[in-house]
């Protein structure tokens, strides 16, 4: 499993504090941890506290203070172009970058494309269209085959697409997970070499009790279907425990009696 | 006409780096160095990946006459086998060894018992024969290697030699000296890939360095399981390009041990005369059990027969080019 960290976003209220104060020490911090905990690359979201005109700005200041502990890959996420493209730019001179993201939109869709082939970036690719986000296991397939259509057409390999069937609160939709389970299975087909699937897990719990218990359970029920990307939180240890045992489970790791103490050893020596 | 392209995997991972030896920069006396691992891909796909440093060849030093050897074994070593300095310094000198394995099998308690002072003397004195990296192996029964190899790990501090071998039951001693003096350490499990990783988490959690560990998972002679050791190397070797660093440690085979205790290797021409010259059999069996060892993506072949390695190295020379 390729886990984004979710923790440096400006809508927590350490992360959100440090960068209306410039403070680069807390986000750091976040970083290290998150990267100590598992994390293969880390989120970068400036959230909605800094003013609008001000966030291409913040982006880079954000990236910035996290390249000083760090060169794995930085997910810049942002549905604006401009701020992707100045958060990229910061990203890549020390590593790789992921746009996060792009929508199927027609016009969109190109866009960011050309802005991923450009930086050798990967690329997140939501289902959401002109008619906002699909709600139906075909109407995902659908835009995931336009995404890859594009993402060819641009010259970014397959293997740096990572289809996001969009994961809903549960407390809002409860068929929706059974929905997105049948989507990541189907987007595995799409082509060959198969896109990467991701999903943003925490959005799932929002609102809910027992957050925790419902993002490892449907963690692991999606890693069954295919998922092989997360952007979630690191530091919840069960979380992390339960991926790591599926994963197990599914042989995609070696056991060993310490298997857990060997997949947090095997992220220390990176 | 088209041209059909190359399918090329998109590997992860590789295997990691362990250097053997401490030249004079490096606080040691070798002249030579050995570095393992490396690679980028299975085991001399150049169209996939990289193999950055070849497979080394080492070769089997005792610290007292074998007795049980097969002539044609005994024969090839003559006299050498008296004296493990000159034993080891013709292996290097003449035979071409990269490395020497020095098995200080008499410290063995139902053996000669040899005292750990002793048994540290010889490992001194055969690092001063030699200019190449050192393998010290003890006797393989756990109370007295906890005895011995600390004293020799002092005795050799700063050479950087491989220790073996720890255990899942048995790590901590030999690995605080090894952590204190510079040395490597070979984990050893017995074909079994999930006790393979099991030592390794062990030993690194103590805090040993990954770069500078090395797998035993025990060897299978060509006939006696061969196919088991090559099935986990395969397995350890595409855990290891996939990401799993636990895994992506080098690995050592006692190839001249396993071979020469074959069947086909000890019988006489006058029990089984179908078989074949005695003196070619066991050497062959070697040869065919290091060659696809090779294959299976060992970093150590540990040989005895001189002509076993002559032929070993020339196999490895035209794989690597």
């Amino acid at each position: 499993m390729f886990v984004i960290g979710e923790r440096i976003n400006g809508m927590f209220k350490d992360i959100g504090d440090a960068i209306l104060a410039k403070d680069p020490q807390p986000v750091r911090a976040m970083a290290e941890k998150q990267l100590a905990a598992g994390a293969d690359a880390l989120d970068i979201n400036v959230g909605t506290r800094v003013p609008k005109p001000e966030r291409g700005a913040a982006m880079e200041w954000l990236v910035d203070s996290v390249r000083e502990v760090t060169t794995v890959p930085l997910s810049i996420d942002s549905p604006s172009l401009v701020i992707v493209r100045a958060g990229l730019a910061k990203a890549c001179a020390k590593g790789r970058g992921i746009i996060n993201s792009t929508t199927g939109q027609q016009g969109k869709v190109e866009e960011f494309m050309k802005l991923a082939h450009e930086f050798s970036a990967g690329i997140v690719g939501l289902s959401i269209d002109e008619k906002g986000v699909a709600a139906t296991a075909d109407a995902k397939l659908e835009i995931g085959m336009r995404i890859i259509a594009a993402a060819a057409e641009a010259g970014v390999p397959t293997e740096d697409v990572y289809l996001d069937p969009i994961i809903l609160p549960v407390n809002c939709n409860q068929s929706a997970p059974g929905i997105v389970m049948e989507t990541i299975s189907q987007f595995k087909m799409l082509s060959d070499p198969a896109p990467h699937i991701v999903i943003g897990l925490s959005n799932l719990s929002q609102g809910a009790s027992e957050r925790s218990l419902i993002n490892r359970t449907f963690l692991v029920m999606a890693i069954g279907a295919g998922l092989d990307a997360s952007i979630h939180d690191p530091l919840d240890e069960e979380l992390t425990n339960a991926m790591v045992t599926a994963e197990l489970l599914l042989n995609k790791s070696i056991y060993s009696d310490s298997y857990l103490a060997a997949y947090r050893k095997g992220k220390s020596v990176r | 006409m088209t041209l059909m392209e190359t399918a090329k995997e998109k590997w992860s991972g590789a295997v990691g780096t362990v250097v053997l030896g401490a030249d004079a920069a490096a606080g040691g006396t070798r002249k030579s160095v050995v570095t393992l691992g490396g690679a980028s891909t299975l085991p001399f796909l150049k169209f996939d990946g990289q193999t950055p440093h070849r497979p080394a060849v080492a070769m089997e030093v005792w610290d007292s006459a074998p007795e049980d050897w097969p002539a044609p074994l005994a024969t090839a070593l003559g006299d050498l086998v008296k004296s493990p300095v000159e034993w080891a310094r013709t292996c290097v000198e003449k035979f071409g060894a990269d490395l020497i394995c020095l098995r200080l099998t008499s410290t063995h308690p139902d053996l000669a018992n040899t005292s750990p002072q002793k048994a540290a003397e010889t490992v001194k004195a055969v690092l001063k024969a030699i200019s190449v990296p050192l393998i010290v192996w003890g006797c393989d029964q756990p109370d007295k290697d906890n005895q011995v190899l600390p004293v020799c790990s002092q005795a050799a501090a700063g050479e950087r030699c491989l220790f073996g071998t720890v255990t899942e039951d048995n790590y901590k001693t030999l690995a605080v000296s090894c952590l204190a003096d510079g040395h490597c350490l070979i984990g050893l499990s017995p074909i079994d890939i999930n006790i393979a990783k099991q030592v390794n988490v062990l030993v690194t959690e103590m805090g040993f360095p990954l770069d500078r560990l090395v797998m035993y998972q025990t060897t299978g002679a060509l006939g006696y399981g061969l196919e088991y050791t090559y099935s986990i190397q395969e397995r350890g070797r595409l855990a290891a390009l996939g990401g799993d660093r636990l895994m992506a440690v080098p690995v050592i085979c006692m190839v001249g041990q396993e071979a020469w205790r074959t069947r086909e290797a000890r019988a006489t021409e006058e029990e089984l005369p179908g078989w074949g010259s005695e003196k070619e059999r066991g050497l062959n069996w070697e040869i065919a059990t290091a060659a696809a060892l090779l294959q299976a993506g060992s970093d150590i072949l540990v040989l005895r027969h001189p002509a076993a390695v002559a032929a070993i190295k020339t196999s490895i020379g035209q794989l690597m080019s």
